[in-house]
């Protein structure tokens, strides 16, 4: 009898237990549902093919926001050439050839704590190492590099931990075969760590893509009457000119922000979609 | 009798104070099922290991000792480790198939080596996949995934990719411990018939398959070689009593 008992109180908590937990999760979920459905709402009367094609005009305040999608475009780009190399390299050496020292933490701690600095003081050492120093100026040459330090900590983490998830067994293989750890990285780890790297560097463009502190003061302009040329031309960039319209355009169209943000978001969501999908099919194929 | 690795006071004690090997003195004959075993923890392994110098991947504290292979000492840092690998071949004791094809598998270590021509790749995986008796069930399955073949197979698949680069020695260490009793049939017929080409070194899975197919025995107790012989001698009429309790199943 006594037992029956706790069995039902058992069982009584635990329903409470698993709907609460339910409950919570989906109350975290909802912002982001909410945010994301609002900015649809708000936004999607902007989108038209002149939004998305023509150079802005009467001060901003109508036309398009071409420039600014250009300009991002090229800064994810610009971002991608400098840090894709030189992460992947980095977590490649860490993973695979590094010996376990102090100089090999130290190192990892570095990583790591670059990936903890706000992206404001990326956007000051960029002025001073890029803009002033190096003498690029205000460009897209200048804001690529600093948002390419930013997402450098990014990258080589998760190509490092991509690497680490293939198991050892087929490096001993393959080295037990005559293999140097060359080709085992090459033949082998690499390509079943790729799916993880390429996860990563996704992720950390797409990071770059919607900052704006980086790019404030390394390449990003308020207004220029036509698209960059080269790469040492400052740009509109989205993120920044959301934040120009949003606090320095009296008389700025309520529906010119919200689309501009909804292009913004498209941007960034499509760049999260294709990662997952990248992770989905690999982890589908994975034989091991 | 050819002695084709002669081992010379080997002693190896790993970085965590564990002397792994204590003075081992062995002659590994060449074209004969050379048989180590013994209790866990022996170092059987450690001693396979330092054959093919997977042992720098290890923690290994201090090694000392010689290991003579044709005119190489297997010790010296100075070795090719390239070349001694793919002399000395390795199965592991669970089939690791690489992520790869079956074809991919076989022609790997050619691959690495720098074989590129695809007529000498397709001779070499088909007479490899033929000696580990494997091709007639994978001929038309080439191009699959290796994962996608049974247990015993996979097993046959990592000896016949050891033996595509037609090595001198062929270590096996505990090579049937994951497989049922008709694979573990198969894969020790196999290595009796493989002693015509090639030197095996085997570390069985227990004392059954040791006296199966032992040409050499060597019972090892503790980092130490407490005794060595031919043929049978060793289950049939062991000398010491260590090994009369291990044989007759006493202990271990």
């Amino acid at each position: 009898m006594d037992r029956s008992n706790h069995i039902a109180t058992v069982r009584r908590i635990e329903w409470i237990g698993t709907n609460l937990l339910r409950l919570i999760t989906l109350l975290t979920a909802l912002p982001v549902i909410g945010v994301i459905l609002y900015i649809f709402a708000r936004g999607m009367p902007a989108i038209s093919l002149e939004f998305l094609t023509q150079m802005p005009r009467e001060g901003m305040r109508a036309g398009g926001i071409l420039p600014t999608i250009i300009g991002t475009f090229y800064l994810t780009l610009g971002t991608a050439i400098f840090s894709v190399p030189l992460g992947v390299a980095a977590g490649i050496y860490i993973a695979e050839y590094a010996p376990d020292n102090q100089l090999t933490r130290l190192i990892r701690i570095a990583i790591i704590n670059l990936a903890g600095i706000p992206s404001v003081v990326y956007g000051l050492f960029g002025l001073g190492l890029f803009v002033l120093f190096l003498g690029f100026g205000t460009s897209i040459l200048a804001a690529s590099l600093t948002l390419s330090i930013m997402t450098l900590p990014v990258i080589i983490s998760t190509t490092e931990e991509a690497l680490r998830s293939v198991p050892n067994a087929f490096r001993v293989v393959s080295l037990s075969m005559g293999g140097t750890r060359w080709q085992t990285t090459w033949r082998i780890t690499l390509p079943q760590a790729l799916p993880g790297v390429i996860t990563g560097i996704i992720l950390g463009l797409e990071r770059a893509a919607g900052e704006t502190a980086p790019i404030l003061f390394t390449g990003a302009a308020f207004f220029l009457p036509r698209l960059p040329h080269s790469p040492l031309d400052a740009t509109m960039a989205l993120p920044y000119h959301i934040y120009v319209i949003s606090t320095s355009v009296p008389g700025m169209p309520v529906q010119i922000q919200y689309g501009t943000v909804l292009v913004l978001l498209i941007f960034v969501l499509g760049m999260n979609l294709i990662a997952t999908l990248i992770r989905n099919r690999a982890r589908a194929r994975r034989q091991w | 009798m050819e002695k084709l690795i002669i081992v010379q006071n080997l002693n190896l004690v790993y970085s965590d104070g564990v002397e792994s090997l204590i003075d081992v003195n062995l002659d590994i004959i060449a074209n004969s099922v050379n048989v180590f075993f013994g209790p866990a923890g022996g170092g059987k392994s450690s001693l396979l290991r330092a054959f093919n110098r997977l042992n720098d991947l290890a923690d290994v504290a201090r090694i000392s000792g010689r290991i003579l292979f044709h005119e190489m000492d297997i010790l010296d840092p100075t070795t090719d480790v390239i070349e001694l690998r793919r002399r000395i071949g390795m199965v592991f004791s669970r089939p690791v198939p690489l992520p790869l094809t079956v074809y991919e598998n076989i022609s790997y270590g050619l691959k690495l080596a720098g074989e590129r021509r695809k007529s000498r790749l397709d001779e070499a995986v088909e007479d490899a996949l033929r000696l580990a008796v494997l091709w007639d069930e994978v001929h038309d399955r080439l191009n699959d995934p290796a994962y996608s073949l049974s247990g015993g197979q996979q097993q046959r698949l990592c000896l016949a990719r050891v033996l595509a680069l037609k090595p001198d020695v062929v270590m096996l260490d505990e090579p049937t411990s994951a497989l049922d009793p008709v694979s573990t049939a198969r894969i020790e017929g196999l290595l009796l018939d493989l002693r015509e080409r090639f030197t095996l070194i085997v570390v069985p899975h227990n004392v059954q398959q040791a006296a199966r197919i032992a040409d050499y025995a060597g019972f090892f107790l503790q980092g130490r070689l407490v005794e060595y012989a031919a043929g049978k001698e060793l289950f049939l009429n062991p000398k010491l009593k260590d090994t009369q309790d291990y044989v007759t199943g006493r202990f271990g």
